[in-house]
């Protein structure tokens, strides 16, 4: 029985020893921390996916209690419910924000066969400092896929087949991790719109036309038909590429007729136009 | 088609498959030595440690890691080798090696994802395993055959190092027993008892001279290895010639040639480090002639090397190369 | 007992094929394609117009910013227009064509084939000198050399160390022009070396080269505190780093310059640029470019005016390029660029053009690291291979920069040893991009 006794007081005191260092360790090294930033962070999504800017939720959470106000802090992925809510607990106004959908502004067309084989390291950033890539153009998507594993929502898989990434529309919240993942900058956030309903230019090629159709046949060749089609001047030609601005666009899909290459492409909507494939 | 890489574009004629296939005919020598003096079960261990190795890598990565098989690297076969080389000839371990075999690749190997990511010496985690768990038939030595002076019957006898530590624990001296100790020709061929390929010093010496040609080890870790045994059993022995071995007996009897040249040198336990290196080998060659000297096993080769194996990943951090612009 | 530089470095096959071949003149093409940027720093700005009529060695594009390099036409015709030209890798560079006719030089340029051994300049006329005529360093970075010599930096440099190294596999330009130019390198030596107040001037030549070794040894006899320093045979010793210390023992710390050190480094091409440049008044448009491999039946050193494409450099060199043809690359095979265009122009940098077999060119899968530390023990700088690679696949930069990743010169021995064939290199350099672009800009 003595050992049982023996065994039992020298545990429980070994038990005590330490409850007793763990007790002051936490009370020695408390540091305060603003109660408003847990419930701050209990609202933001969670998803610390680094759209914001910030390393995280939390940090996130910690930049908006520590400015006291939304003024320049936006939540991409939470979009207006949560705005209001961080709003409401900051007392003060929230910023709203147009929700964003990021959208893939290269259509992979590869003119040509490619005439050489790439024998290295599948990383698009390091692929972009070798060479332009197998398709020969020196903007477009290379296809080795960086934006997919950034995506903490599942909204982006790569098609095989083409070699391009394919985004989910209603899984992506626009927080823009595959845009600043991409090192050629052919992923854009752009507002959604109504159904997600979409007009833009898949072509970020800068070369001229002529170049530009070289090495793809789906290629924005710098026309300017778009532009001049355009009523509300939201078709803009600039180093040889065209783009759509948003804020301005009607969505009436006229330049989509009228673009010759087919790089203006309209998505999501109900009625297809005639002449424009569907993808 | 043309292909398109950053540089570099040429590759040294090195692959790990190569390498392994090295060891593999460094190995031969030993392998030789073990079926002139055990005859036909030396022939028959290994054979069988290798192939189950192989069956058991194979088995493991197909069945559980679902993963196209890496058997064809050579380093399961150089596993079984070197089990079957750390155990004695007797029939029994014909099977006792089949368990060594799983425990070496199932558990010292695979279990940490395979080959490059097994922290321990695959072959000396069978080994030991067997060695504690089947302790009587794991030290019971058939003598090699005397094919030298006519003798061919193979009989049980100890080695040269349990014999000592028998006698020094029941208060003899060394003296007593020098003259039972093989004769110094015995050590160099290998007509002693002992596991199946570590009798022969010649044997162990030409494969690691092989190896040392072929670039596949460098001379730290075995000079390291040996030298440090030879100064710390040399040092004992200097204090006292009763209690303590020779040097030159402490290098040639056991597992320490074997351990110096093939197991400690296993690139994926040991450090990657010049200095690194000889830091890994000196602690192995201390604590083998420590084990050895006041261990409960009088072989302390195996224990060494997988107690340094434990320390490799701090000593690749503590001794890293030296920088050229430091 | 050769001299080296200390730590690591590696051993491939020399294959200097084409080292017994003199340097020929390559035939002149149709067209020249002269991109703006053969240097590194910002491209030229181009000073002619479509139509315009251009002499061989008449000044086309001007170097205006500081970190920049004159371009003159390599031949005489007309420029039909100024756009631009597709590198090597595909990218779009600004470049001026030139359609040729004839042969036309600059009356200014002394085509004479005598060797002239005065130089009547005074020191800060020989750097502007050096400038005007768009000499960059010919060893493959292309650095300005009017840059390097700057002449109102006032620190204490007592070495000019001249590389006639050619450490790279295959490539033999530097040693034909040490084999048939020895006294013209030496004297450009020489010249620099006085206008830049340097007490000793040194020139690395590796043991492979016997020929070269015997005859600067000769010839560096006549000259004053120039030395022939023979090296043993270790890549990468024509590494800046790796050079300095062979011959001076002198260690160039983390992210500083020979300059630092008292030593300034130039390629033994670049030295017979600028006795041409000083001596001749020519300014850089052509250079020694090595066609060789084993892809190829015949080897040869030509002189190339830049410009010319490299499809056409081939075909005149080897023919039709065969099927059997895996990999054609621009410089050796350590560290030069897999060519992606062939109708890309050739540049001053362009100092080989190796063109592989197929079988020699696909990289043999991956396998895992087995720790054998081959790439540790290789690398010329010290530093951990395995361990960056490791790193740059969790993407911990932070522990990378820590580790010194960005003491790596990229030399590529670690790869090269790898027996798993890890492409370490590759990781390595992405994590320097990584590593980079997370610094602070100052």
């Amino acid at each position: 029985m003595d050992v049982f006794w023996i065994s039992l007081l020298v545990l429980g005191l070994i038990g005590a020893v330490f409850a007793l260092l763990l007790y002051y360790v936490a009370q020695r090294f408390w540091v305060p921390e603003d109660p408003l930033i847990d419930e701050v962070l209990s609202v933001l999504p969670g998803a610390n996916c680094g759209g914001c800017g910030k390393a995280g939720c939390k940090a996130m959470a910690e930049a908006f209690v520590k400015q006291g106000n939304m003024e320049g802090l936006r939540c991409p992925v939470g979009g207006e419910s949560v705005a209001r809510k961080v709003a409401a607990l900051l007392d003060c106004s929230p910023l709203v924000t147009e929700p964003q959908v990021a959208t893939v502004r290269c259509s992979a067309c590869f003119a040509k066969q490619p005439t050489t084989l790439y024998d290295g390291l599948k990383d698009c950033a390091f692929v972009s400092s070798v060479y332009v890539g197998d398709g020969g153009c020196a903007y477009g998507c290379l296809g080795y896929g960086n934006c997919v594993p950034t995506c903490q929502f599942g909204a982006i898989k790569m098609d095989q087949e083409r070699r391009i990434p394919v985004i989910d529309d209603d899984k992506c919240t626009g927080c823009g991790a595959c845009a600043n993942a991409c090192p050629r900058h052919v992923i854009e956030l752009r507002n959604r719109g109504v159904n997600n309903q979409k007009v833009f230019v898949r072509c970020v090629n800068q070369d001229k036309g002529v170049e530009a159709r070289k090495v793809c046949t789906k290629a924005c060749i710098g026309c300017g038909k778009c532009e001049r089609t355009c009523l509300f001047g939201a078709v803009t030609v600039q180093n040889n590429v065209a783009y759509v601005d948003v804020r301005k666009c009607k969505q009436c899909r006229k330049c989509v007729v009228e673009c010759p290459t087919g790089a203006l492409v309209a998505q999501n909507f109900a009625t297809p136009l005639k002449s424009q494939d569907s993808d | 088609m043309l292909y398109v890489s950053d540089s570099p574009h040429i590759h040294s004629a090195d692959s790990t498959h190569l390498m392994m296939w090295h060891v593999f005919v460094a190995m031969l020598p030993m392998f030789v030595v073990s079926i002139l003096f055990f005859g036909l079960s030396a022939l028959i261990i290994t054979l069988t440690s290798v192939v189950c190795c192989c069956l058991f890598q194979w088995v493991i990565e197909r069945f559980v890691f679902h993963r196209p098989s890496m058997v064809g690297d050579g380093s399961a076969v150089v596993t079984g080798m070197l089990l079957a080389f750390n155990v004695p000839a007797t029939p029994s371990m014909y099977w006792i090696i089949i368990i060594g075999a799983l425990v070496s690749m199932g558990i010292g190997k695979m279990a940490f994802g395979g080959l490059g990511h097994n922290p321990f010496n695959p072959a000396l985690v069978g080994r030991v395993f067997m060695l504690i768990s089947f302790p009587v038939q794991m030290t019971t030595w058939p003598v090699a055959k005397q094919w030298i002076s006519g003798q061919v019957d193979a009989m049980t006898g100890p080695t040269p190092l349990g014999l000592i530590k028998e006698t020094i624990a029941n208060g003899g001296t060394i003296a007593d027993v020098s003259s039972q100790l093989p004769s110094w020709g015995s050590y160099v061929l290998g007509s002693m008892g002992g596991s199946l390929g570590e009798v022969s010093a010649l044997a162990i010496i030409a494969g690691g001279v092989y190896l040392l040609c072929c670039k596949v080890i460098t001379w730290r870790i075995p000079v390291s290895f040996i030298g440090a045994a030879f100064l710390l059993s040399g040092l004992l022995w200097l204090v006292d010639a009763d209690m303590y071995l020779d040097p030159l007996h402490t290098l040639l009897s056991g597992g320490l040639l074997l351990g110096a040249f093939f197991m400690a040198t296993d690139m994926v336990t040991s450090p990657m480090s010049h200095s690194g290196q000889l830091v890994f080998g000196i602690g192995c060659g201390l604590l083998t002639v420590v084990i050895r000297t006041w261990g409960a096993y009088p072989e302390g080769v195996s224990f060494a090397i997988l107690l340094m194996n434990a320390v490799t990943p701090l000593i690749n951090k503590g001794f890293r190369p030296k920088r050229f612009s430091a | 007992m050769l001299k080296t530089f200390a730590i690591g470095g590696i051993h491939p096959s020399d294959n200097k094929l084409a080292a017994n071949q003199p340097i020929e003149y390559l035939p002149l093409p149709q067209q020249v394609v002269v991109m703006m940027s053969q240097h590194i720093g910002a491209p030229a700005v181009s000073l002619v117009e479509p139509g315009d009529k251009v002499l061989v060695g008449q000044l086309i594009g001007e170097g205006k910013a500081f970190m920049s390099a004159n371009i003159h036409s390599p031949v005489s015709g007309v420029v039909t227009k100024v756009d631009m030209c597709r590198d090597i890798a595909g990218m779009p560079k600004p470049a001026v064509y030139i359609n040729v006719e004839g042969d036309e030089w600059l009356s200014t340029i002394d085509r004479s084939p005598e060797i002239k051994y005065e130089c009547n300049l005074d020191p800060s006329q020989v750097f502007d000198k050096i400038k005007e005529m768009g000499i960059v360093g010919l060893g493959g970075a292309t650095f300005p050399t009017h840059i390097k010599y700057a002449a109102n930096d006032d620190r204490n440099i007592d070495y000019l160390i001249v590389n006639g190294v050619e450490c790279e596999p295959y490539l033999t330009a530097d040693s034909r022009l040490l084999v048939e130019h020895a006294t013209e390198i030496c004297i450009a030596i020489d010249i620099v070396r006085q206008a830049r107040g340097i007490a000793h001037a040194a020139i690395g030549i590796e043991a492979n080269k016997p020929e070269a070794i015997a005859l600067m040894t000769q010839v560096a006899g006549r000259f004053e505190s120039l030395e022939v320093v023979p090296l043993k045979m270790k890549y990468p010793q024509g590494a800046e780093k790796q050079l300095i210390y062979a011959i001076t023992h002198r260690r160039v710390p983390s992210g500083k310059l020979p300059i630092d050190v008292g030593c300034i480094i130039s390629n033994a091409g670049t030295m017979f640029a600028i006795y041409e440049a000083l001596q001749k008044n020519k300014p850089l448009f052509e250079r020694v470019v090595t066609v060789t491999g084993k892809g190829v039946k015949t080897q040869h050193n030509y002189k190339v005016r830049v410009g010319t494409s490299i499809k056409s450099l081939v075909e005149f060199s080897i023919g039709e390029i065969p099927g059997s043809v895996g990999k054609i690359i621009s410089g050796g095979p350590m560290m030069g660029k897999a060519i992606f265009n062939l109708d890309a122009p050739t540049t001053k940098g362009m100092g080989g053009v190796l063109i592989m077999n197929e079988s020699e060119s696909v990289r043999q899968e991956e396998t895992t690291c087995i720790r054998c530390g081959k790439c540790l023990n290789a690398c010329p700088m010290g530093l951990e291979p395995y361990l960056f690679s490791a790193l740059v696949r969790h993407e911990r930069y932070a522990e990378a920069r820590q580790r010194n990743i960005l003491d790596c010169i990229e030399c590529g021995s670690c790869a090269y040893s790898c027996p798993a064939h890890k492409p370490l290199t590759s990781e390595i350099r992405l994590g320097k991009a990584k590593v980079r672009a997370m610094m602070p800009k100052k």
